[in-house]
């Protein structure tokens, strides 16, 4: 202390201008900070909104003025489940995402298989070229062929459309989790007399079982937020969540509360979903380009 | 081993694939084949279908609003994918440090992304409601003026590709956050013994550190862009009038509001060639550097 006294102001001390590089050095992580809770709060704000707006009354969600804190209520809840038979359109939505996802497995996985063990890469790239088509070219000749044969609101038509969203990201998932299966292993089951289906099924499928894992949530999750060939290919009988809910505003009136319910509603599935296998989840959505 | 086990065995290469094999050809190239002879039939659907060539084409060509889809299409995609793609490096190098609660905002990152597009499309709905929304509110707190958002024709598409960023940014930064990761520390080491500013550590480090997964983001994003639908049909529909009418939008309306089936799939197979032309270009692209 003394030694800072006895110093002339002009001439800082190293021990000064540690300090005030610490300082420095201290803003500068506290604006990253802010920077990075910034980032998050507009990341979430949607969420947020959606929340609220799901458990605020009619008259708090019509308020010119955004109502920020209010007795919550589950009116809305009520309202979509009972009046709107949320329930019937999301038993459709498991249905047919479930049986996209059984069918996307049974044919994805050997298929997987063989591109990653006889490195059959036009396959592969047949299937990634089958990703980036518009999903909306199949959907003209789809309608006429479904209308023709009576296939319209099915689950029949939707297990099979979603299963072009769903099969594709299986194989290009599963590829990858195959290369990764030891020959060794599969080698030492040929010596042991087994043949190739046998060590398919009881040598390769069991080590990969957390790819298989992954790939069908994520399957499971895109078919349930699948929208456009839904919208075209159901009916009353087979109507998923999404479309159901695009059908609520379009003819209902507009019902802020209703719609933040039935909103969250469709995501919250997805959300815990995605918690389970987020280590995937942008392989996933990347064809296996990126290793998340 | 049974006979019949030896030759699956044999065939195995040829028969593992076979059923997904089908399906692609039942399910997706038969379609687009499909879709290439409807587009020389006049046909509403359940109404008769008329042979009329290359007539679908030529009336594409002269239609405005075919035009006006395609401009909107690109508006959209090359507004949209520029500053995702800033904004997601930005965010990348923020993130790509050791803080608290770094494994939570990984998977916070994933939420809009994964959350169903219906649902998302309706919470932005909601916030850019002119005189309810809470997005005109915010604006009127920092003293700013009151938007009609996509209620106003030229601000519709602006206001998607809101939406459209919102959505995606997280995508392209957790991206480049892995391959941030995948830059060899040696190499910002060295950099800072050569006395380095912050700058140039990340045009000449970063930068080329991660350029191939820019390019794969820059790819995947620009084709998933191109043809985004459920966002814009269930915010907009395509307006006001035809202001945020995109390609896609355009052909579906055509197809399923229209029942103009021959019409609908011409549109489709220059929506297709839009995009696979897109994705060769940027693959080229990547190819020649």
């Amino acid at each position: 202390v003394s030694q800072r006294v006895a110093r002339p102001a002009a001439a800082p001390s190293p021990a000064e201008e540690r300090a005030r590089a610490q300082r420095m050095r201290r803003l500068q992580s506290l604006g990253i900070a802010l920077l990075i809770v910034l980032v998050l709060i507009v990341m979430l704000f949607p969420f947020y909104w959606m929340i609220l707006t799901s458990f605020r009354s009619q008259v708090d969600n019509i308020s010119p003025r955004p109502v920020w804190f209010f007795m919550p209520t589950l009116e809305n809840y009520q309202n979509v489940i009972q009046r709107n038979n949320f329930l019937e359109f999301t038993w459709n939505s498991l249905v047919i995402a479930t049986l996209s996802t059984g069918f996307g497995l049974v044919l994805g996985l050997p298929a997987a298989y063989s591109i990653a063990r006889f490195k059959q890469d036009g396959l592969a790239l047949a299937i990634l070229i089958a990703r980036l088509t518009p999903f909306i070219t199949y959907l003209v000749p789809w309608y006429i062929a479904f209308r023709t044969l009576g296939l319209l609101d099915t689950y029949t038509a939707l297990t099979l459309t979603h299963l072009i969203v769903g099969m594709p990201l299986i194989i290009w998932i599963m590829i990858s989790f195959f290369e990764g299966v030891p020959r060794d292993l599969e080698e030492a089951a040929f010596v042991d007399g087994a043949s190739r289906l046998g060590t398919f099924f009881r040598v390769v499928l069991p080590l990969s079982a957390p790819g298989i894992v992954a790939a069908s949530i994520l399957a499971f999750i895109f078919s349930w937020n699948q929208f456009l060939f839904s919208l075209v290919l159901s009916g009353p009988n087979t109507r998923p969540v999404p479309v159901a809910v695009f059908n609520f505003i379009s003819y209902g009136q507009i019902d802020f509360g209703g719609l933040g319910a039935a909103a969250v509603l469709i995501t919250l599935p997805v959300i815990i979903l995605t918690l389970i296998i987020q280590r995937y989840i942008i392989s996933g959505l990347t064809m296996g380009a990126v290793k998340g | 081993m049974s006979r019949a086990m030896s030759v699956v065995d044999k065939y195995a290469p040829y028969l593992f694939p076979l059923p997904a094999v089908l399906a692609i050809l039942v399910l997706i190239v038969g379609p687009l084949l499909a879709n290439f002879v409807l587009s020389t039939y006049e046909w509403f659907v359940g109404g008769r279908p008329f042979f009329v060539g290359g007539e679908n084409y030529q009336q594409a060509l002269g239609d405005r609003r075919f035009w006006n889809g395609l401009r909107n299409t690109f508006y959209f995609t090359f507004m949209a994918v520029p500053l995702q793609l800033v904004l997601g490096l930005a965010i990348a190098v923020l993130f790509n440090r050791e803080f608290p609660g770094r494994g939570l905002v990984r998977t916070v990152m994933l939420l809009p992304m994964v959350a169903t597009p219906v649902a998302i499309a309706l919470i932005w709905a909601l916030m850019f409601n002119p005189s309810l929304g809470v997005l005109n509110y915010f604006l009127e707190s920092l003293g700013l003026p009151r938007l009609l958002w996509v209620a106003q024709s030229n601000l519709a598409i602006p206001s998607l590709v809101l939406v459209d960023v919102w959505q995606w940014t997280p995508m392209i930064a957790l991206i480049l956050l892995a391959a941030l990761q995948g830059v060899p520390q040696e190499h910002y080491e060295a950099a800072r013994i050569d006395g380095a500013s912050g700058w140039q550590v990340f045009w000449n480090i970063t930068l080329p550190g991660i350029r191939s997964a820019i390019v794969v983001a820059l790819v995947l994003r620009s084709v998933d862009a191109l043809k985004t639908f459920d966002i814009i049909y269930v915010i907009t529909g395509g307006g006001p009038g035809t202001a945020s009418e995109t390609l896609n939008v355009y052909a579906f309306k055509t197809g399923f509001e229209f029942f103009h089936a021959g019409y609908a799939a011409t549109l489709l197979i220059f929506l297709m060639m839009v995009v696979l032309g897109f994705a060769i270009f940027l693959n080229l692209l990547r190819r020649s550097e």
